[in-house]
């Protein structure tokens, strides 16, 4: 039976005349007339009327039933990135809304449109101390980019097409409708579905200003050591094209935040590796050498910045930004270029003129070398017993080809990933970069799944993290998601350790985790895997994972006390980084 | 850089919650509201708060930002105290005895403009605005005699460069008039709800 009211796509589904429906009805209707197709969810008692009504949706609109609510926003929040579209989610009032709040962190610090649906005790009994009330709009509200409460159905369409618009638009973020349960029953004249265009105390995106456009064409133009740092932005703003053009034109060396890591392809020519904290050797250390700094989509993160005392002081700085709220924030800017890059790009690099950067490239180009003597080599290509992280990530892209989607949780292996992971395409890299958190890779890599079900998704996670949310599991057993679950074991919890060994005299307070044997936990899931810790075993066990037909778990026994080097260690310059 | 004393001006949407928001961006940094006013602005349907904190320049502009950076808010300004015309209230309430005995209670009182708000047998209230320190040191005067209570009102501030903002403001109103303010039209109707 299909009693979907949604007869137009993509058009304002105005309707001949009003017609008497229900407020869960409304919340789907409008879910249809946004495009939706996916939504991660957990049903409960104060949403049970929208869960009813999607009884009748249910050929329009696939639900995935997790394992628990967190699972369902990082599995939007992987949707959404590898599918650059809105990801939805469905929970209940109460612990239901609770458990969102990690992943809306997440969103928020990391820009990711998702628009959160929560169900709410009926409107009689807010502040009563009802069964499942929290106050979920004042829980989310310094974690989500807008959030209403709706407590009457007339409501919910307005409501609900502002929320897509605000999530969407200008710097994305998630946006959360806290719904009463009587709005959602209450019967309404619905006069149709009006998508929201503009909010007038809202400006997604700043005006451009040409003037600045062209101080900043003019500061590039003359610099003899320019050098360009792409985060998210890039990727947020589509602009991979463009930002191409803008870098090729000169001959720019441009380095990627962790964000930013598959807006440009790993193996272009001007890429110089990634920035931060464990990022590479030589945009680290050129970042204290430029004369100009050229950020594009990205924030200055102290992750990225090291001291700010002590960060590209000799440079001129532009920083690109949709978001006037990032400019001078962390960094002193010289000029800023507001605006979403995918057209204040263009408007630069048609200002540029011809250039050749050819020699400062090659300067990066002689530190890598220095990195790869001193790091990479022996993280590639170890001559010790002990497997590393780097050699199974090496073997990965050999059989992927760099054409997989790389999903990550937090800790040594995500960083590792980061570090040596090949991206082909943009949208391929998924990982949790502002608020780092540990349990994200497993939901996200289920989600990008759906983002993207037509790619390989490989979801490399530590033994600490993955137990975090190995329940998802669960939802991969239910409904089929293909992905391949690689666990980077090494017994501890890998970053914390590093950093008691580095900076409290190896004192292992409470880093050493044991973890069941996940091969038969995933087997109890009726998932197929296998354990290995043996380097000859490497290679055919990767390409069992990849060549499987359905999901498939790999645990790899790494060295217990491999460390991620380079680093800039807390509280010193980018150009101080440890090669050791 | 030097803290100093900033009000901050905001025209926001009439939105339920939006104090929570901006009050978080605040609290979040650890800065303390010193006063808090929120009324109707010159615009119907548009408010206006004002906020008083003691921070650097640097620090009072980044919140700025991301003030104007919530999706209810249309503007946010700060200024220095030299850039405002500002008033605060306060009521004394003082012992009527006080009053009528003490010649100097009542000249402190004509001195700093005070007026009488109610009178009765044992107290007297006075009502007066001006400045901080000019409300500060009436009520340390005053309370050498016997001050029975005292509330002072949180600062309102006029932008003395302020046509270019009334007219944005007014542009703003007139190309989208507000929208009503949905309130929670059910909480009275508790017995009619039955609960599963």
């Amino acid at each position: 039976m299909n009693n979907t009211l949604s007869k137009i796509e993509n058009e304002e589904a105005k309707l001949p005349e009003a017609i008497e429906i229900s407020g869960s009805k409304a919340v789907l209707e409008a879910l249809l007339q946004e495009n939706v197709t996916t939504i991660f969810g957990y049903p409960g008692g104060a949403i049970m009327p929208i869960y009813d009504a999607l009884y009748d949706y249910s050929e329009k609109l696939k639900h995935i039933l997790v394992r628990h609510e967190q699972g369902a926003i990082h599995a939007a929040q992987g949707f959404a990135r590898t599918s650059g579209k809105t990801g939805v989610v469905f929970a209940t009032s109460g612990p239901g809304a609770t458990n969102l709040v990690t992943g809306l962190a997440d969103a928020m610090i990391d820009s990711n449109p998702i628009v959160c649906i929560t169900g709410q005790v009926f409107a009689s009994l807010l502040g009563t101390d009802a069964f499942q009330e929290t106050d979920v709009i004042n829980i989310t509200t310094p974690v989500t980019k807008w959030n209403y409460q709706v407590t009457d159905a007339t409501e919910i369409p307005e409501a609900i097409a502002k929320a897509f618009h605000i999530a969407s638009t200008g710097r994305p973020g998630p946006v959360l409708i806290d719904i009463t349960k009587n709005a959602q029953l209450q019967l309404f004249d619905y006069k149709g579905y009006q998508k929201c265009s503009h909010i007038r105390s809202y400006r997604p995106e700043p005006e451009i200003r040409n003037e600045y456009i062209e101080k900043a064409a003019e500061l590039i133009n003359q610099a003899k050591k320019p050098f360009v740092l792409f985060g998210q932005g890039v990727i947020l703003g589509k602009a991979e094209e463009e930002f191409k053009t803008f870098i090729e034109k000169v001959n720019l060396p441009a380095a990627a935040t962790v964000m930013g890591l598959s807006a440009l392809p790993t193996h272009h020519k001007l890429h110089v590796g990634m920035l931060g904290m464990h990022g590479n050797y030589a945009p680290n250390v050129m970042t204290n050498e430029c004369d100009v700094l050229i950020a594009v989509g990205m924030r200055f993160d102290d992750r990225v910045t090291g001291r700010l005392d002590k960060y590209a002081k000799q440079a001129k700085v532009i920083h690109l930004d949709i978001d006037p709220a990032e400019i001078d924030k962390n960094v002193k800017t010289t000029v800023p270029v507001w605006g979403n890059c995918k057209k204040t790009l263009p408007l630069l690099t048609a200002l540029l003129k011809n250039n050749d950067h050819s020699e400062w490239v090659e300067k990066f180009r002689e530190l890598e070398k220095e990195e790869i003597k001193e790091v990479i080599q022996d993280e590639l290509n170890p001559t010790t017993e002990v497997m590393t992280m780097g050699e199974v990530i090496k073997v990965l892209n050999e059989l992927t080809q760099g054409d997989a989607i790389i999903t990550t949780d937090v800790g040594q292996h995500q960083m590792v990933a980061c570090r040596y992971a090949h991206f082909n395409s943009s949208q391929s890299s998924v990982t949790s970069g502002g608020l780092g958190t540990m349990g994200f890779g497993l939901p996200a890599a289920i989600g990008a799944w759906y983002g993207a079900p037509e790619k390989t998704v490989v979801a490399i996670i530590g033994d600490g993290g993955f137990q975090m949310t190995l329940q998802e599991l669960g939802t991969i057993m239910q409904f089929g998601a293909k992905v391949k679950i690689m666990i980077l074991n090494n017994e501890f919890l890998g970053m914390v350790r590093q950093w008691q060994q580095l900076f409290h005299d190896r004192r292992y307070s409470f880093v050493n985790i044991t973890s069941p044997d996940f091969v038969a936990v995933a087997k109890g899931y009726y998932i197929d895997g296998q354990k290995i810790s043996e380097r000859e075993d490497l290679k055919t066990a990767l390409e069992t994972m990849l060549n499987h037909d359905d999901a498939y778990l790999l645990e790899v026994m790494v060295g217990k006390e491999n460390n991620v080097f380079p680093m800039v260690a807390q509280g010193t310059s980018v150009s101080e980084i440890r090669l050791k | 850089m030097e803290k100093q004393e900033f009000t901050i001006t905001l025209y926001t949407e009439n939105s339920v919650g939006l104090i929570g928001r901006i009050s978080g961006i605040f609290s979040r940094r650890k800065i303390n509201i010193e006063s808090l006013n929120t009324s109707p602005s010159e615009v119907e349907g548009i408010h206006r708060f004002t906020i008083v904190i003691h921070e650097s320049e640097e620090v009072v502009r980044k919140l700025c930002r991301q003030l104007e950076k919530q999706i209810d808010i249309l503007k946010a300004y700060f200024n220095t105290d030299d850039e405002i015309v500002w008033q605060e209230q306060a009521l004394y309430k003082v012992p009527a005895n006080v009053v009528t005995e003490k010649v100097y209670v009542e000249r402190l009182l004509r001195q700093y403009g005070a007026s009488t708000v109610v009178i009765r047998q044992d107290y007297i209230v006075f009502e007066t605005a001006g400045h901080r320190e000019e409300i500060d040191r009436l009520t340390e005067e005053l309370n050498k005699y016997g001050l029975i209570e005292f509330v002072r009102g949180a600062r309102i501030a006029i932008i003395k460069d302020s046509a270019g903002i009334h007219e944005k403001v007014l542009e703003f109103e007139k190309k989208e008039p507000s929208h009503e303010i949905v309130e929670n039209e059910y909480l009275d109707q508790q017995d009619n709800v039955f609960t599963m």
